[in-house]
């Protein structure tokens, strides 16, 4: 059945948030906080960053003053929804010794239910490919499948794009066509603020039934289409075209080393980055020794310890490290999964500490550097 | 389907064992046998790994060095080299530790029958290589030749001496062991692991050949292999990365594109043979 | 007659003959002799004179160093298949290691005196000699070299 589009209005869109905590949702979406667009609790329309611009540029980030009532006028948050539905640190298990041995009890506190409201292309792109990497092999990760399943995806279409966007030449953005609940193209002409809104699963067609809305008009529809074509040609970088083939090509050129004297192997760009999925186990006692903790963290492909096997790290350099990142990212990610591990949302480029841009990169091997 | 699927709801979960019995093997290597505790039985395949845990210190990946036809028990053969290995060598008979596994693919044993069988190993990587001779020599009659080549330091740190001579013993396989540095009353081979190949009496169309051991010794090996006339289609290695997750969803123990974990450790040689030269890969 | 075919048809059996032509074969036939040694017996001591090389037939040769105060060091062993001894080719042609047979070892031994000679007035016989020794040479530096990785061990930190 064809998604019909509906519009709501700007001050109802109240009911949406109330609906979805009555239906158990923890209601997550853009917050301005710490100076900064944050994915964050949100209780209401209010919550959200109204009239709140970014400025994003290699090794730069800014809130900026948009001068008018848009709640979505950002570009991105700072962190895509990896957090939310793959923690940062997880607890697995506790043990407890008993007798000669130790008895494993298991963490198994409910998941939570997760709505997540502004959701951008690039960011359910890239949670559709962390499905694949934690649930499309021999052995799934329970905690994030159960998160996933239970969490209702509200995209916003983006109607302009930040410096450091790429998502066009990714193919992920900046329109998106399926994998969401509900879809939402915020309309502001002058005193006219609404919602263009599209049902996109079952689960978004039972929600948008009981919004308070009206006929889409063919000016809405417009409108919110021109949106996304600004945003798509307003996008400054791109990521060339057979990069994947060009890396697995080049895994022994110069231009590793060039990157390695700039890159400070901090692994901001694996943190930001909402694909990257690389964790570790921590297993930790008390001081009694008695009782013993099995957590999980991300970890990053940019630490020595990450290849260490018994004597020594295989990736010792700067040079190994930065490719392997990269490598993995643009390169073998396809030969893993089926398509590139990067969605263009040129986050690693805001948040290096010395604006290494992926895109410069990736062209600069392609020119033999 | 995957035992441990089979076996593990969860591939995170552990599951507790009993260490039965400890037996020093060299200066800095045991053998454990451990049985689950509460019952149970334990199925693998020669090559596969279980992530090791052991109480508060943490959990490694370690091979399976036991007979794959024997369910009733796990056979680990472990050096101590780090932090957890330490604190696994510390613990006796009686305690516990916890299993994830097994995991990762095998040894190609079956896929062998019908060739000659050449099992070049070096060091501790007999230990990974014992579940494919138990394997082999339970089927000797399913092979043409079986030649075991073994390489080690010194003949104090040959690893599993009394078996190997057992096997040389056997009219029907052919055992060469060398050590890089002889010791005063050696009477074998002294010099690299890579010379047992030339003359070991196989026919290079019809062999396939498992190599293990640390990786400059594998490298050389398979020249050497190669230059015996096997085709390297027909070579398999077994690789070690780090380990933390052993299902494939962790990232470390990437090498290129497979993820040792889940696409090794056992590898075809023609599939990997680039990333081999790769440094720092 | 009797004999050089004996030792026509050993050197055949040796993986050293394997692709050699006949001219070459007729040759090194000519200056080859059938030896066996006992479990103990030296084939050469350190400083003599390489007036010969060995094709194994059968057995083990220890190769190796004495010092005062230690067992004697063994560098490598050299069995069935393989070439014992290239001094001969190198000057000032004294042997650089002691052999020791370690088992009965079964070897055909070549006179380098009569080998050279004919090498030298026939530099193509000279040259297909060279190709056959330089690969043994290289194979065996290329061995000594792992042999100083010290495979085996735990890789040294820091």
């Amino acid at each position: 059945m064809a998604n019909s589009q509906a519009v709501i209005d700007r001050k109802d869109l109240d009911a949406l948030f109330t609906l979805l905590t009555e239906e158990g949702y923890q209601v997550i979406g853009p917050r301005a906080e710490d100076g900064a667009i944050l994915y964050a609790p949100v209780s209401g329309p209010d919550d959200l960053p109204r009239g709140m611009g970014d400025e994003e540029e290699g090794g730069h980030y800014r809130l900026s003053n948009r001068n008018d009532a848009q709640l979505f006028g950002h570009t991105k948050a700072v962190q895509g929804l990896k957090a939310h539905l793959y923690p940062a640190r997880q607890k697995l298990w506790s043990a407890e010794k008993a007798g000669h041995g130790f008895r494993v009890v298991k963490d198994s506190s409910p998941q939570p239910r997760y709505a997540f409201i502004g959701v951008r292309a690039c960011e359910l792109a890239a949670m559709v490919i962390q499905d694949k990497v934690f649930e499309g092999g021999p052995y799934t990760d329970k905690g994030y499948a159960e998160r996933r399943k239970n969490s209702f995806i509200a995209v916003v279409t983006c109607n302009h794009a930040g410096n450091a966007c790429f998502c066009a030449s990714q193919k992920t953005g900046p329109d998106v066509s399926e994998g969401f609940d509900l879809k939402l193209a915020e309309i502001l002409d002058g005193s006219r603020h609404v919602f263009l809104a599209e049902a996109g699963s079952e689960k978004g067609r039972a929600v948008l039934e009981r919004l308070p809305k009206q006929v889409a008009e063919e000016g809405d529809k417009n409108a919110a289409a021109a949106q996304i074509d600004a945003a798509a040609k307003g996008q400054k970088r791109a990521m060339i075209a057979g990069v994947a083939d060009l890396l697995a090509a080049n895994l022994e050129s110069p231009h590793w080393e060039d990157v390695a004297k700039r890159c400070m192997s901090c692994g901001n760009c694996t943190m930001v980055c909402p694909t990257c999925f690389c964790s570790t186990v921590e297993d930790t006692t008390d001081l009694s020794g008695l009782k013993a903790e099995r957590s999980r963290k991300w970890d990053s492909c940019f630490s020595i310890d990450y290849s260490y096997i018994h004597g020594g790290s295989v990736r010792n350099t700067g040079a190994s490290r930065y490719r392997q990142w990269m490598t993995h990212k643009l390169s073998h990610w396809v030969k893993q999964f089926g398509h590139s591990g990067c969605v263009g949302c040129g986050r690693c480029i805001i948040w290096c500490p010395v604006g290494i841009d992926i895109t410069a990169e990736a062209k600069a091997i392609g020119k033999g550097a | 389907m995957n035992v441990a699927m089979q076996a593990q709801a969860d591939p995170m979960d552990i599951r507790p064992f009993r260490i039965e019995k400890i037996r020093k093997e060299l200066a800095d290597s045991f053998t454990m046998e451990l049985v689950p505790e509460g019952g149970g039985s334990f199925s693998f395949k020669p090559g596969q790994f279980n992530m090791l845990y052991t109480f508060g210190a943490g959990e490694v990946p370690i091979s399976i060095s036991g007979d794959p036809s024997d369910t009733s028990k796990i056979v680990h053969t472990i050096r101590r080299v780090g932090a957890v290995t330490q604190a696994i060598g510390n613990l006796s008979e009686g305690m516990a530790v916890g299993i994830r596994g097994p995991f990762g693919k095998p040894w190609p044993v079956e896929e062998a029958f019908g060739s000659d069988l050449v099992i070049l190993a070096g060091g501790l990587g007999l230990a990974p290589l014992r579940p494919a001779i138990y394997m082999a020599l339970a089927n000797r009659h399913r092979f043409g030749k079986v030649v075991l080549l073994y390489g080690s330091r010194s003949p104090s740190e040959i690893l599993f001496p009394k078996e190997l001579e057992k096997w040389r013993g056997r009219f029907d396989t052919k055992v060469r062991v060398t050590v890089d540095r002889a010791e005063p009353g050696w009477g074998g081979h002294v010099g690299v692991v890579t010379k047992l190949v030339k003359g070991a009496g196989f026919d290079p169309m019809h062999t396939v050949a498992f190599v293990c051991g640390p990786e400059i010794m594998m490298r050389y090996g398979i020249q050497a292999l190669e230059g015996a006339g096997i085709d390297r289609s027909g070579i398999y290695v077994s690789m070690e990365r780090n380990m933390k997750c052993g299902i494939g969803l962790c990232g470390h123990c990437q090498w290129g594109a497979p993820f040792v974990c889940k696409d090794g450790p056992v590898f075809r040689f023609d599939e990997v043979a680039d990333a081999f030269t790769v440094r720092e890969l | 007659m009797v004999q050089v075919d004996n030792l026509g048809r050993i050197l055949e059996e040796h993986p050293f003959a394997e692709g050699l032509d006949q001219a070459l074969k007729d040759v090194m036939i000519g200056c080859a002799a059938n030896e066996r040694f006992e479990a103990g017996q030296f084939l050469f001591r350190e400083g003599g004179d390489a007036k010969k090389f060995y094709l194994i037939r059968s057995g083990v040769v220890a190769v190796e160093v004495h010092a005062p105060g230690r067992p004697p060091l063994m560098v490598e062993t050299v069995g069935d298949g393989g070439v014992l001894g290239w001094s001969w080719l190198v000057p000032p042609h004294k042997w650089a290691f002691d052999a020791r047979a370690q088992t009965l070892v079964r070897a055909l031994s070549f006179d380098a005196t009569c080998l050279t000679r004919k090498m030298e007035s026939d530099p193509a016989l000279g040259y297909q000699v060279m190709k056959r020794f330089v690969p043994v040479m290289a194979h065996r530096l290329h061995a000594a070299r792992m042999q100083m990785f010290d495979l085996y061990g735990p890789a040294k930190k820091g």
